[in-house]
């Protein structure tokens, strides 16, 4: 599998390349950048509109592209999917169109501690403009949301509960389908931030019972300025648009326009179109290993490294102690997290170091940061032991 | 181990950041400038003190931060404790071409601090040894008070 991956085969500072930074963005199979280069060499010209032979092949495999997400995501229709450039600009999308329109002065923005700064600086902008008030589910010290509070945060003034499937900086996975059934009854709408979590688990919106869900097709194998938003029908359509634009219209005077239906109102101008055949290249890829599959060896493999860096003196991994994400953030007493990825980096393996846009989150711990490692179905045991070789001379160097 | 690890992380530098020097807060400074890496989290709180003659008779930090900026904070108050603002400004821009500069003689004027030059061959690592100058230039605009600086700003 690793050979699907051209770049996995280098040297970095003269050591072979061990790549941990996936929650970052992932690498790209063949096949993906294959049908991007296919797309522009045979098929490339606009969408939606031109009349000859070439438009029609790239409008049939843009819309073909985006009934690939709607089945990958299990969405009714391929009319809920909006494609963006991923779960920041789907983010956004949802903070102006449904929340300009459907949220009031004093309404209630409930998010939780552990949001990225993708979902919670747009409903900040959104609050600060309208009136709105946000409100915060609190992270327990083992990572995991402060659930008993849960019913006392929801009352009826909470009109959209945002929170992430998968923490990013933790690797804390939420109850999504609790949490959506939860709000649903407090009369909240649902979005939930997939970024982390659509290229590593089954995501099944309808099983998940949430209104929105956002996603990046960079973090799933995908090109960058892919990603989607899934709405449920009756939300989009009576959402006003967002960007106005061509392609997003049905007629337009000097004076006034009318206005597609979703999603295609909410895709004003030339959209990324290789970027979504691209995304659909890395589903079919995805769904050929099995998303069970992948989760899976997420676990064993996030299980097998929690068990080698807790060996190491001095680390402290956060997050939660059982079932997690495929990321790793842990704190070393010998070495600030710049240092320790620059000394990483320098023996050819990439982790993060730093906040992770999670500013707020960090200081909820009172760190300012940490290192943190992330895998997928492409990393291997034998990376993971030599990842622990490295923060073990690093301990060394440091102390 | 690499060579610009080595140099980069030499003993001194070490050092420095394991045992900061003019570590911890003044009971009564004239400035205090509070400065901080939004990228990395890294923050300084930088103290000083004038003398009669103007001169930067005290001068400590406190804050957290990674091994370069911890060094650079140390090695700055060590250097500049007892200059005049003059001397201490010349110092902070002869710094800032060490580490930012094109190559060449570092100033011989820096003493230990020469040692932060590794930090050029690390771009995203020279905000971390800024951190505690621009700290310093703050304080070097102003005769009391408390100021923030930022990297990013």
């Amino acid at each position: 599998m690793r050979k699907d991956f051209p770049i996995l085969d280098q040297q970095v500072h003269g050591q072979p390349l061990i790549y941990f930074d996936n929650a970052a963005t992932t690498q790209k199979p063949r096949g993906v950048i294959e049908a991007l280069r296919s797309y522009y060499e045979h098929d490339n010209a606009n969408v939606h509109r031109g009349l000859h032979e070439l438009s029609s092949r790239a409008t049939e495999a843009y819309e073909n592209a985006r009934q690939r997400v709607a089945s990958y995501l299990n969405a009714a229709s391929a009319d809920e999917i909006v494609f963006t450039r991923g779960t920041t600009e789907s983010i956004n999308l949802v903070a102006q169109a449904w929340g300009g329109k459907f949220l009031r002065a004093d309404d209630v923005i409930l998010l939780t501690e552990m949001e990225h700064h993708s979902n919670l600086v747009p409903w900040q902008l959104l609050a600060e403009r309208i009136g709105a008030r946000l409100r915060f589910v609190p992270v327990r010290d083992d990572g995991t949301l402060a659930l008993e509070q849960l019913d006392q945060l929801l009352t009826t003034d909470v009109k959209l509960f945002a929170f992430t499937q998968v923490s990013n900086s933790l690797g804390t996975i939420n109850p999504v389908a609790e949490l959506s059934r939860r709000a649903r009854n407090a009369g909240a709408v649902t979005l939930v931030d997939a970024a982390q979590s659509a290229g590593h688990m089954p995501v099944d919106v309808q099983e998940l019972g949430c209104d929105f869900l956002a996603f990046s097709g960079h973090k799933m194998c995908g090109p960058t300025g892919s990603g989607a938003l899934y709405g449920r029908a009756e939300l989009l359509d009576a959402m006003p648009p967002w960007h106005g634009g061509g392609e997003m219209i049905v007629s337009v005077t000097l004076e006034k326009s009318s206005f597609k239906k979703a999603p295609h109102r909410f895709e004003a101008g030339t959209p990324n179109i290789a970027g979504a055949i691209g995304l659909a290249a890395a589903i079919d890829y995805l769904e050929a290993i099995g998303r069970p599959a992948i989760a899976e060896h997420d676990a064993q493999l996030t299980s097998y490294a929690m068990q080698r860096i807790a060996e190491l003196p001095g680390v402290r991994i956060l997050g939660p102690a059982g079932e997690r994400g495929a990321i790793l953030g842990f704190v070393m007493n010998a070495a600030h997290p710049h240092d320790l990825t620059t000394f990483a980096d320098q023996r050819g393996l990439a982790l993060r170091g730093g906040h992770h846009c999670n500013q707020p989150l960090m200081r909820r711990f009172g760190l300012p940061g940490t290192t943190r490692a992330s895998f997928y179905f492409y990393n291997t045991q034998e990376e993971i032991d030599r990842m622990t070789d490295i923060l073990g001379d690093a301990v060394s160097f440091f102390s | 181990m690499s060579t610009e690890l080595e140099e980069l992380y030499q003993e001194v530098i070490l050092d420095h950041s394991r045992r900061p020097r003019n570590f911890g807060a003044l009971e009564k400074p004239d400035v205090l400038v509070h400065g901080d890496n939004p990228a990395c989290g890294d923050e300084i709180h930088l103290g000083v003190q004038f003398g009669a003659d103007g001169n930067l008779q005290e001068i400590k930090f406190s804050g957290q931060g990674c091994a370069i900026s911890q060094a650079s904070a140390s090695m700055m108050t060590m250097k500049l404790k007892g200059k005049s603002r003059a001397e201490a400004a010349e110092m902070a821009d002869t710094f800032k071409n060490l580490v930012t500069g094109e190559a060449g003689e570092p100033s011989k004027k820096l003493g230990d601090l020469q040692l932060l030059q590794g930090v050029r061959k690390f771009p995203q690592r020279v905000k971390c040894a800024m951190l505690p100058w621009r700290a310093v230039e703050q304080a070097l605009a102003q005769t009391a008070g408390e100021a923030t600086v930022s990297t990013e700003a």
